[in-house]
C-alpha cells in the first residue's frame, strides 16, 4: 500500500465515523441528563427510512435531514414517556426501543428498497478544495461531515461552559438536589432524550442519503451498538467521543484498505474487537480509581420520581 | 445467498403472511377446504424478506413462476422472516398440520429442522434448497453460481485497464471462495497477469462496509469490483465513482446503469415447477441436484453499454462452452496461492471437491 492511498484512505474514514459521532454526541447528553437510551440502533434506522422516504418524495435532501432527525426524535418520545413518565426500566424500555425501531423502519422502508437518491454533495471551493492533501480531507466533505464536528464543539461548550449545561449535569448528578433547587428534573430529561432521538436519527439520515444512498432492512448494521460504545470509551466527554468515533472509523476502514493491499497483519475479527476492548480497558481503569473524574453520571440509568 | 441468516430476520416480518400473524392465530394459514379437485397446496419458506431484492426475492419469484404455470390446480404460500431452529421448526409444523402437500425451504439454516418435520410428516414432499441432507421425503437442490463467475472473470479479464479487479466478500466458506477462484481463473485466462484483491466485510449485509471496501479497492487500482454480498451497494458506489461492476443475485442495472456489465440472476423456477409437476404427475423422488446454466438455474443479465464487441463474444463463448460442457470453470491446471498444483492440466474439479473448496489460486 502506497503513501497515495492514505488521503483517499482518511477521506473514506470520515464517512465511517460520521455517523457514529452524531449518535454518540446524542447519547452523550442523554446520558449526562442521566437516561441511559439502549435504543440507539432503533433510532437511526426510524431517521434513516425517514430521511430516505422524504429526501426522494420531495427531492430536498435539506426535507430528508430534517425528517431523518424528526423520525429518531418521534421515536425517543416513546422511549421518554416509557421511562420518565411512567419511570419504566431504562435498559429493557431501550432494548425495547430498539426492537421495535428495527420493525418499524422494515415496515415504513418496504416500499423503498432497490431505490436510490442523489447522494449528499460535497463541498468544492474552488481551487482551495484542490490543495493536496489538505483539500480532499478538509475541504471535500459533505454538509453533514462539518455539521458534526460543528454540533460537537457546541455540546462541549454547551455541556461545559453554559448555566444549561450545568443545570443538565446537575439532573444528571444528583437529580434529587436539582429537583429541591426547583429544576425541573422531567422536562430537562425529555429534552435530553429528545436531542440524543434527533442525533441519532441524523446519524440514520447520514446512512441512508449520503454513505450508501439507499434504504435496505437492516442498514444500520450494528452502529448504534457501537455509538453506544464510544460514549463509554470517550467517557462522556464530547471530544474525546469525536476522537473515540475517528479512531474506530480510521481502524474499520484502515482494515479493508490493507486486505486490498493484501497485507493483513493483524486478522479482521481481531480488528472488529478493538473498540470494545478499548472500552473493557477504559472501564476497568475508571472503576480501578484511578480516574474517578472520568466516571459515569451518578444518577445514570436510574428512574427519577419526585420525592414529596 | 444460499444458507446464510440475514442479521435482525428475527426482529422483523411485514406484509402478507407473517410468521408472526401466523404463530399468533393458528389457523390463519388454513388452506381453502377440498374441492371437487383439491389443489395442491404449496408452501415457501424464506429466511429473510421478499423485498431484499436479490437471494429472497428470486426465490418468490419461483413461487410466483408456480403460481402462474399451474394456476387453478396449485395454492401457493409464503412465510418470510423465518428464524432457524425452533421457530422454523413450528413454521414447519404449522405449515403441514394445515395440510401442504409440498414445502420448499430455501435457506441453508432450515435444513436440520426440515429434516426432523419431514419424519413427523412422511406425506408431505419438501424440497430443500442449499442443504445436503436428503430423505425419503426430502430432496435438496443447488446452483451452481460459480458458472457465472467465470463469465464475469472473463469480461472482467478482457475490459479492465488496470488489470486490477476488487471482489468484496462476505465470510471465506467454499460457497463464496469457489466464487472468487472461478473468476479470478477466467480472469487469468484472459489476461495472466490480472489481479483479484478480496476484501472481507464478515456479514452478509452491510451497505456501509460495503460502500467503504469498494472504496478502498477503486483507491488501489481497481477498476472492476464484484461482490458475494446482499445489498447494492457496491454497484451503487461503482457508478457514483465511474467504474463497472457485476450484480449480484439479482439485475442491478436500476442502480448502476452504466456501470453493471452484466449480473449474476438465480433462476429457481424451472426446477421448482418441473417438481411441482412431477407432484402432480405421482412421480416425484427425492434427489440431489446442482443446476447451472445448461438448465437455466443460472443467468446472465443483459450486458451493459461498457461491454465491447470483442468482450461480448469472449463471454458468449464461455457461456456457451459451460453450457455445451466444452469449458468447465475448475479445469486444470489449477495452481493454489502458494504455487502448488492443485488439479492437474488435462483434469477437471469434481463437485465434492469444488463444494470442499478451501483454497485461493494465484491472483487472487
Amino acid at each position: 500500500m502506497n503513501v497515495s492511498v492514505l488521503v483517499p484512505a482518511l477521506a473514506t474514514a470520515t464517512t465511517s465515523a460520521t455517523p457514529l459521532l452524531l449518535a454518540a454526541m446524542g447519547e452523550t447528553v442523554t446520558e449526562r441528563a442521566g437516561v441511559l437510551n439502549l435504543g440507539i440502533e432503533g433510532m437511526m434506522l426510524v431517521g434513516a427510512v425517514c430521511a430516505f422516504a422524504i429526501d426522494s418524495a420531495s427531492g430536498s435532501q435539506i426535507l430528508g435531514i430534517a425528517a431523518g432527525a424528526f423520525g429518531g426524535a418521534a421515536l425517543s418520545v416513546v422511549f421518554a414517556l416509557l421511562t420518565l413518565t411512567l419511570a419504566a426500566n431504562q435498559v429493557a424500555s431501550g432494548l425495547a426501543v430498539a426492537i421495535f425501531g428495527a420493525g418499524l423502519s422494515s415496515l415504513l422502508g418496504a416500499g423503498f428498497v432497490g431505490r436510490s437518491v442523489v447522494p449528499l454533495a460535497h463541498l468544492h471551493i474552488f481551487l482551495l478544495s484542490d490543495i493536496p492533501v489538505l483539500g480532499p480531507l478538509l475541504l471535500r466533505q459533505d454538509l453533514l461531515v462539518y455539521a458534526s464536528v460543528a454540533i460537537t464543539a457546541g455540546t462541549w461548550w454547551v455541556l461545559g461552559r453554559t448555566r444549561t449545561g450545568m443545570v443538565l449535569r446537575a439532573v444528571g448528578e444528583n437529580d434529587q438536589s436539582a429537583y429541591a433547587l426547583g429544576y425541573n428534573v422531567i422536562r430537562i430529561r425529555y429534552l435530553a432524550v429528545l436531542f440524543g432521538g434527533a442525533m441519532s436519527g441524523l446519524a440514520g439520515a447520514y446512512l441512508s442519503l449520503a454513505a450508501t444512498p439507499m434504504w435496505m432492512e437492516g442498514l444500520t448494521a450494528g452502529r448504534g451498538w457501537i455509538a453506544l460504545v464510544l460514549v463509554v470509551f470517550g467517557a462522556w466527554r464530547p471530544w474525546r467521543v469525536l476522537i473515540g468515533a475517528y479512531l474506530f472509523g480510521g481502524i474499520s476502514v484502515l482494515q479493508l484498505y490493507l486486505q486490498g493491499a493484501g497485507l493483513v497483519a493483524i486478522p479482521s475479527q481481531i480488528l472488529a474487537m478493538i473498540p470494545y476492548l478499548a472500552t473493557i480497558i477504559v472501564l476497568t481503569a475508571i472503576s480501578a480509581g484511578g480516574a474517578r473524574r472520568l466516571a459515569a453520571p451518578a444518577c445514570l440509568g436510574k428512574p427519577f420520581r419526585a420525592t414529596t | 445467498m444460499p444458507g446464510k441468516t440475514v442479521p435482525g430476520n428475527n426482529l422483523i416480518s411485514v406484509p402478507i403472511l407473517s410468521r408472526r400473524a401466523l404463530l399468533a392465530a393458528p389457523g390463519a394459514l388454513a388452506f381453502s377446504p377440498a374441492r371437487a379437485t383439491p389443489k395442491l397446496k404449496i408452501a415457501f419458506i424464506y429466511t429473510g424478506p421478499v423485498a431484499d431484492g436479490g437471494y429472497t426475492y428470486q426465490h418468490d419469484l419461483a413461487r410466483q413462476a408456480i403460481q402462474h404455470h399451474f394456476g387453478g390446480a396449485v395454492e401457493t404460500h409464503f412465510v418470510e422472516n423465518v428464524g432457524e431452529g425452533q421457530e422454523c421448526e413450528r413454521v414447519l409444523r404449522q405449515l403441514a398440520g394445515d395440510g401442504a402437500d409440498m414445502v420448499f425451504s430455501t435457506s441453508f439454516s432450515f435444513m436440520n429442522a426440515v429434516t426432523r418435520v419431514a419424519k413427523l410428516y412422511p406425506e408431505v414432499k419438501f424440497e430443500q434448497a442449499t442443504g445436503y441432507k436428503t430423505a425419503p421425503n426430502v430432496a435438496e437442490y443447488n446452483l451452481r453460481f460459480y458458472e457465472g463467475r467465470a463469465v464475469c472473470g472473463t469480461l472482467a479479464g478482457l475490459l479492465s485497464k488496470t488489470g486490477i479487479a476488487g471482489y468484496v466478500a462476505a465470510y471465506p466458506i467454499p460457497e463464496v471462495v469457489m466464487g472468487i477462484n472461478a473468476f479470478t481463473l477466467a480472469a487469468r485466462a484472459q489476461n495472466p497477469h490480472f489481479r483479484v484483491r478480496v476484501v472481507w466485510i464478515s456479514s452478509w449485509i452491510d451497505p456501509g462496509r460495503e460502500a467503504d471496501a469498494a472504496n478502498s479497492l477503486i483507491d488501489q487500482g481497481a477498476d472492476i469490483l464484484t461482490d458475494h454480498m446482499d445489498s447494492a451497494a457496491v454497484m451503487q458506489t461503482a457508478q457514483a465513482r465511474g467504474v463497472q461492476a457485476f450484480g449480484q443475485s439479482a439485475d442491478r442495472s436500476a442502480v448502476g446503469p452504466t456501470a453493471q456489465l452484466t449480473a449474476i440472476i438465480d433462476n429457481w423456477a424451472p426446477y421448482c415447477i418441473a417438481r411441482v409437476q412431477s407432484v402432480l404427475d405421482g412421480s416425484w423422488r427425492p434427489g440431489s441436484v446442482w443446476l447451472g446454466m445448461k438448465q437455466g438455474g443460472v443467468e446472465l443479465a443483459p450486458y451493459g453499454p461498457a461491454v465491447t464487441p470483442p468482450a461480448r463474444a469472449a463471454a458468449d463463448r464461455i457461456k456457451t462452452g459451460i453450457i455445451d460442457g466444452s469449458v468447465h470453470p475448475f479445469a486444470g491446471p489449477i495452481i493454489d496461492q502458494s504455487g502448488r498444483l492443485r488439479v492437474a492440466a488435462g483434469q477437471t474439479m469434481t463437485d465434492d471437491d469444488i463444494l470442499k473448496m478451501d483454497f485461493f489460486v494465484q491472483g487472487a
